[in-house]
């Protein structure tokens, strides 16, 4: 049987070093030599305590933060592209249609209602609004969010309630490849269980999802593969 | 989105320097349909001299200024002749000034300000001139009662949203922003750039807009530039150079600004 999936999202000799030219130039190394692979229908789980550069690798994988070194390689509609020297708009097309992320925290926009923020990367990606809006209806209703805040903007929810505008936001494209930092750090434990379903379903239609979760327990029930990121801090310093 | 398709506007090695006082060097760059880019630096970096540039307001020193016209064929700016440019910057362009003022005509009606740039491209029926004008101060949520009065009984932030209107109404492909939420107060600069984020969307605008306003170029552009001294020193996606800066003069400006 040689049925093996290629992988999705393959990093290899990543490094990142922040510079701080305003305290003299003071040279911060977060990780090198990140290397590992993440299969369709996979979840990979970064482990280490605070401040070993987990964050750091979701965002480089997601463009947000460069690369220093190494190459992230991800598959994308039948080409290979490396997230580490794709210019602007190939890492827009990228967010677009093959990478989504569940950031730790929403960046609110004032006055778009909660269900136009979930809604809005199916309508760039070209699914007509009310379509899209119904999705996104279905969405926040699986994550208890009560109907009467769909048609608010979320910048006045409590925590709890904008992380799962958030999560809605980020799980509703069918995307290849799913970064997920910290979903679940203010649910309490019914929404919780809501998102591990969530990552199940995605699993299921062969998503490939690369996690931080503090929460042993639920981490234990999303993912299939640990990484310690301590060892890339360590080659780092 | 093909990433494949030519670029709308190409600046190539643009320069300009007022006899030895230097304006802006050596800036390059492709914006395609749909992009925003901002440009971000403070006062004298060279940015609104930069605007000037590409927009044709002002003659380059060196380089020059490429551009995509309606019927595909991408021509130099400067091999246009005067009226070819006017009847760009008529149609197929908008150009909102920080100061409103500039862009808009006080002494005339809302709704005429509106039906003026209907009328440059050749709309004539009074209704159908009226009717649209009513739609787009809708959709700048201007009060469809005010159509008659002149924007010099406006507020600021009303008249910066008829300015816009005004801009939008002939369905350009490329804007320019200076500043366009400059002056304003914080309150209506929100509600300002909210709406200035939606059509852009909606209507898959080209925009570069030229600010100081790390705020405004995180809300609505795609990618930035970052100018000093006449000079691009940082460009990239806009959240990677905002999060991730690398040059000590960006690491600076995004220092700068003080959290509410």
């Amino acid at each position: 049987m040689s049925t093996k999936m290629p992988p999705v999202l393959e990093l290899a000799g990543v490094a990142k070093t922040f510079t701080m030219h305003l305290q003299g130039g003071v040279r911060l190394p977060v990780v090198a030599g990140v290397s590992f692979v993440v299969e369709p229908a996979q979840c990979v789980a970064l482990t280490g305590p605070s401040g070993t550069g987990k964050s750091s690798i979701l965002k480089m994988i997601f463009g947000n933060y460069r690369c220093d070194a190494g190459s992230i390689r991800v598959h994308h509609d039948g080409e290979v592209i490396d997230v580490a020297q794709a210019g602007p708009r190939r890492l827009l097309a990228l967010r677009r249609r093959t990478i989504g992320y569940v950031s730790q925290f929403l960046r609110a926009v004032p006055r778009v209602p909660a269900i136009d923020v979930v809604a809005e990367p199916l309508i760039a990606a070209g699914v007509a609004r009310p379509a899209a809006r119904t999705r996104a209806g279905e969405l926040l209703a699986r994550l208890n969010v009560p109907e009467r805040l769909w048609g608010l903007p979320p910048a006045t929810f409590s925590g709890g309630e904008q992380q799962r505008i958030n999560i809605a936001r980020g799980f509703l494209p069918d995307c290849a490849v799913l970064l997920l930092d910290e979903p679940t750090a203010s649910l309490d434990a019914r929404n919780s269980d809501a998102v591990v379903d969530l990552v199940a379903e995605k699993k299921r239609r062969g998503t490939a999802i690369v996690s931080i979760v503090h929460d042993d327990d639920i981490r234990s029930r999303i993912a299939d593969v640990n990484i310690d990121v301590t060892r890339f801090s360590a080659a780092a310093a | 989105m093909n990433t494949d398709d030519p670029p709308l506007l190409i600046a190539e090695h643009l320069g300009k320097s007022y006899g030895r006082r230097l304006g802006c060097r050596d800036v390059s760059f492709a914006l395609h349909a749909g992009e925003v880019l901002a440009v971000v630096g403070e006062s004298g970096s060279g940015k609104t001299t930069l605007l000037q540039l590409l927009s044709t307001q002002l003659a380059p020193t060196s380089g020059r200024v490429l551009y995509r016209l309606r019927d595909g064929v991408t021509r130099d700016l400067a091999a246009l002749g005067e009226a070819e440019r006017r009847f760009l910057f008529r149609t197929d362009w908008g150009y909102v000034h920080q100061d409103a003022t500039l862009g808009l005509r006080m002494a005339v009606s809302a709704g005429a300000n509106v039906g003026e740039r209907l009328m440059a491209v050749g709309a004539r029926h009074y209704g159908r001139i009226r009717s649209t004008a009513l739609d787009w101060l809708e959709r700048v949520e201007i009060d469809p009662e005010r159509i008659d009065d002149t924007p010099r009984v406006y507020s600021g932030g009303m008249r910066q949203r008829l300015q816009i209107a005004r801009n939008l109404v002939t369905q350009p492909r490329l804007v320019f922003m200076d500043e366009p939420t400059g002056g304003l107060d914080v309150s209506v600069q929100a509600r300002l750039l909210d709406l200035l984020r939606g059509l852009v969307a909606e209507l898959g605008l080209a925009a570069v807009v030229v600010t100081h306003d790390l705020a405004v170029a995180r809300h609505l552009s795609h990618r930035i530039m970052v100018m000093k001294a006449g000079e691009v020193i940082e460009t990239g996606l806009t959240d990677q150079v905002l999060d991730d800066p690398r040059e000590p003069y960006t690491q600076l400006l995004v220092a700068s600004i003080l959290p509410p």
